[in-house]
């Protein structure tokens, strides 16, 4: 028999079902249906060659784009019509990117607080979450610094600050350590991994790093704009 | 804070191209405030001209310039007779030259005329107008640059007159023109009435009265009060209407330059806007730090452009060859209206850029990495 909290933790954040992509009126396929399944508090990474659709995944998956066929469902509701998707954007998904997407003449502090201050947040609230976030990933020094005095390790690691503000139940990341050398990368891996662990979000990765996506709760293996494998 | 830090942030990353943009409508709104004032006082001194005295005026009915207007010599005496009338002064306006000076104003008047009566003198007397041969009484900058003063023989037109004063006013027009007893310059002029009748009432409260009396009685001329005649009077609508024109094409150019320069702040900016949106911005706030944007500049340009627009009313003031011709009296509904045409400028300078800020899709955006 499970109890209520297994059954939370085991059920279904992130569905997608058939998802094929394609632009140019169909001239460039990029999915050719997926399927995928995420649940809470999982850890999935995506890994395969470029192109093979990994980050289209990722976008159909965060809202950013829509799929040219099939659905994506998340926490029980199909993106799309209908769904408030500045809401889902504010409070469900956190996105981070290979090349951290930081607005560079702002502080460390103000990029992290920019999801908090769309979302309405009062600042004291923003600020506390904030500080959290920052003693967690070693940020509390810098909080007042341009992104342009940070490390490529320190702008990862302040992307992922932002993209956990306002504790989102998913997170999307591109290529997270694409563009840090091999130690910054697997430092700032690891607390990707721990923050998601203790935040309770559901991460869905992609990477080439092999040895990245094997700490991660599954592989699955993408190829020609389908999920191949699963390890 | 943020969203005020972010709207700042994009305005200090282009520095050079935000301060034309500001300077852009900066000179618009000066131009606009220093076209209309100096043409709003113009209007303010002629009007002043009519008003000197009198509180009604009545000239020829559906003349297109008052210097053309002809009011027969009858009417006034008999007018003067109205019992509600208090008492009525004819003008006859000419224009002359002399050396140098192609336009000169010319007032033939009565020595009952209130700008006699109720001058500065600076030298002379009024006790020799009227009294014959062919005086002239000069305004002050009228006699500097005709290079006359009292006593002396001055050549205006075909004729020469015997200058028996100078006299100061407040009024532009009047200090930069002469005055002639009327029967002189109606014999300059050959003309036998005047251009029109300042009217003084016994009491304020006929001016209707009088109006349907004038209608009635002569069907060709028109009377109208004071603020009456300066809504209606055509050159003054002209003026006005070329004043707010000119201002209006300057404010259109600033906001072309709000406009420009906006476009290129999203175009530069697409991928911040993407962040921004990926991070839960709405439509709405994005469109907010567009708008935000052209209003600090607006509003910028536009401080900027009072203060530009009052200091070169004043230089203006201070040409010798204006003299007298500038009311630097700056309208602070005029201010008020300026100011809000900028913002509305700069508002509306925005209003492409933020439609194209709200299509931008991240995922487009943030593809070019």
């Amino acid at each position: 028999m499970t109890t209520p909290a297994q059954t939370a933790a085991n059920s279904v954040v992130i569905s997608a079902a058939d998802l094929w992509k394609s632009y140019d009126q169909g001239a460039i396929a990029v999915l050719n249906g997926v399927d995928l399944e995420a649940r809470k508090g999982e850890a999935i990474a995506l890994c395969g060659p470029s192109g093979c659709g990994k980050s289209t995944l990722l976008h159909l998956v965060g809202g950013l784009d829509e799929p040219s066929h099939g659905t994506v469902t998340v926490n029980g509701k199909q993106l799309g019509r209908g769904r408030d998707m500045v809401y889902f954007m504010r409070h469900e998904v956190g996105f981070i990117f290979q090349l951290h997407n930081l607005i560079p003449d702002l502080t460390m502090e103000e990029n992290c607080l920019l999801p908090a201050i769309a979302a309405g947040m009062k600042r004291s609230a923003a600020l506390s979450r904030l500080q959290e976030l920052a003693e967690r990933t070693g940020l509390e020094d810098r909080l007042k610094h341009r992104i342009q005095k940070l490390s490529g390790g320190e702008r990862q690691r302040t992307a992922i600050c932002r993209a956990l503000m306002n504790r989102p139940g998913i997170l999307l990341a591109d290529e997270p350590t694409g563009s840090l050398d091999e130690k910054t990368s697997g430092a700032v891996f690891q607390l990707l991994l721990d923050l998601a662990h203790t935040e309770g979000v559901t991460l869905l990765m992609a990477t080439h790093d092999r040895s990245i996506a094997t700490a991660c709760d599954r592989v699955l293996e993408m190829h020609d704009g389908r999920i191949r494998t699963e390890c | 804070m943020i969203f005020l830090r972010l709207i700042l942030v994009n305005l200090l990353r282009h520095k050079i191209r935000t301060f034309i943009s500001i300077a852009g409508i900066a000179f618009s709104v000066a131009a606009m405030l220093t076209v209309v004032t100096v043409l709003e006082g113009a209007v303010g001194m002629f009007s002043s001209i009519l008003s000197s005295g009198a509180e009604m005026i009545v000239f020829e009915r559906n003349v297109s310039d008052l210097f053309f207007s002809d009011v027969p010599p009858n009417a006034k005496d008999d007018i003067a007779r109205w019992p509600i009338v208090d008492h009525a002064d004819p003008v006859l306006f000419g224009v002359v030259s002399s050396a140098d000076h192609p336009i000169i104003t010319c007032f033939g008047v009565t020595a009952k005329d209130s700008r006699i009566r109720n001058a500065t003198w600076v030298s002379g007397s009024a006790d020799q107008f009227d009294k014959g041969g062919t005086p002239v009484v000069l305004g002050e900058r009228a006699a500097e640059f005709l290079e006359a003063s009292t006593g002396k023989d001055v050549p205006i037109g075909h004729g020469t007159f015997h200058v028996i004063g100078v006299i100061r006013t407040r009024n532009g027009f009047e200090d930069g023109g002469v005055f002639i007893p009327l029967e002189a310059a109606q014999r300059f002029f050959h003309k036998e009435g005047s251009s029109v009748i300042t009217i003084k009432l016994r009491n304020k409260e006929d001016a209707a009265a009088f109006k349907a009396q004038v209608h009635r009685q002569y069907p060709n001329l028109i009377a109208l009060e004071d603020a009456e005649f300066s809504r209606s009077y055509s050159q003054f609508k002209i003026l006005k209407a070329t004043a707010w024109a000119v201002g209006g094409c300057g404010l259109a150019l600033g906001g072309l330059g709000v406009a420009n320069t906006m476009i290129m702040s999203v175009f530069t900016r697409i991928r911040e806007i993407a962040i921004l949106r990926v991070n839960g911005f709405a439509n709405g706030q994005i469109v907010a730090t567009i708008f935000g944007e052209s209003a600090i500049v607006a509003i910028g340009g536009a401080l900027a452009g009072l203060a530009l627009g009052v200091i070169t009313l004043y230089a203006l003031k201070e040409v010798p060859a204006l003299h007298g011709y500038v009311d630097v009296t700056i309208h602070p509904l005029l201010m008020l209206v300026v100011v809000m045409l900028a913002l509305l400028t700069g508002i509306a300078g925005a209003v492409y850029p933020a439609a194209y800020a709200m299509r931008i899709k991240p995922v487009e955006a943030l593809r070019f990495e």
